[in-house]
């Protein structure tokens, strides 16, 4: 960049399918900003604008120890690449990794967890609470003083 | 055309099955299914273990009505072109999925009144018989409500 950094640089991460689904429906929270969208399934990238920033990282969930660990190391790269101002996703296993290794590296980071845990946090998103800068459930009957909070639904 | 779709998960071959049998009694012959990677080979619908995006959107568009696991994807995505839809959450109970959300994601969007849940089989085939009584029961734009998108954009700008 030549003289300071003009807009925010945002990484917005989650999940193939519903997690997916429910980033691109968060995109006007960061209009003007310069995204890096990457998610589990390369045939997601048909969903972005032509021109939009891609990228696939590894599917993994927290019972597949080989899996996680590539996925951390991948998205380990992206944020050391592209360290950008902001870390968003939707979970589930591979945007918990990335708002914690984000949280680590001093980015700021928001978590909102899916419409679909109606009942209770997922336990990414339980534990999301302790490295999300922003955390945010998309019930109003899960809200709790202190986080995490709610604000809205994709609904 | 009724468009079935288990999502990108896994398999759920008790919604497959019990739309392959209702298929095959009521003679219907206009019922597509992704069925997920799975062993099961439905013997009166036609289907496809996954599809790609752009198939996938172009048969949830022609569908007349779509019959889904309670996926989030899925019901956002016929909220958001008004399909009508119907819904039988997966069991984690019945090794499903991993936790019961879809249960969860189920009774409460029915009880905000978006979509239409048949909570097992017995349920689902009753409303396979009066489809057409599944209706749009709400639809959404393409994006979250204001208020969060608003908090997302206040928080990357530093005014929190």
């Amino acid at each position: 960049m030549p003289s300071g950094r003009k807009c925010k640089r945002v990484l917005a991460i989650a999940s193939g399918g519903g997690h997916w689904v429910q980033l691109l429906r968060l995109r006007p929270g960061f209009a003007g900003c310069d995204v890096l969208f990457a998610t589990t399934r390369r045939s997601f990238q048909t969903d972005l604008d032509a021109g939009a920033r891609f990228t696939v990282i590894p599917d993994c969930n927290r019972n597949e120890p080989l899996r996680l660990g590539r996925a951390f190391v991948k998205i380990g790269w992206i944020l050391l690449r592209e360290r950008p101002d902001v870390v968003i996703s939707t979970g589930a296993a591979p945007g918990f990794i990335a708002i914690w290794i984000a949280h680590k590296l001093r980015i700021r980071t928001i978590w909102v967890d899916s419409v679909a845990n109606a009942e209770e946090l997922s336990l990414s998103g339980q534990r999301a609470g302790a490295c999300a800068s922003l955390w945010l459930t998309q019930w109003q009957h899960l809200a709790r003083e202190g986080g995490p909070y709610f604000r809205g639904s994709v609904l | 055309m009724v468009f079935v779709t288990v999502g990108t998960d896994g398999p759920f071959d008790r919604l497959v099955q019990a739309i392959d049998l209702w298929a095959g009694q009521s003679g219907r012959t206009d019922v597509f299914a992704q069925i997920g990677r799975t062993s099961l080979r439905p013997s009166h619908i036609a289907y496809s273990q996954m599809l790609e995006p752009p198939e996938f959107h172009r048969r949830f568009l022609e569908a007349d009505v779509v019959i889904a696991h309670a996926g989030m994807g899925t019901i956002l995505s016929a909220l958001r072109y008004g399909k009508p839809i119907l819904v039988m959450p997966r069991r984690a109970s019945l090794g499903e999925q991993r936790n019961e959300h879809q249960l969860a994601t189920a009774r409460h969007l029915a009880a905000l009144g978006k979509i239409q849940v048949a909570m097992d089989e017995r349920e689902l085939r009753a409303r396979l018989d009066h489809l057409t009584e599944v209706a749009v029961l709400d639809r959404t734009g393409p994006y979250a409500s204001q208020s969060l998108t608003d908090a997302i954009q206040a928080f990357i700008h530093g005014r929190r």
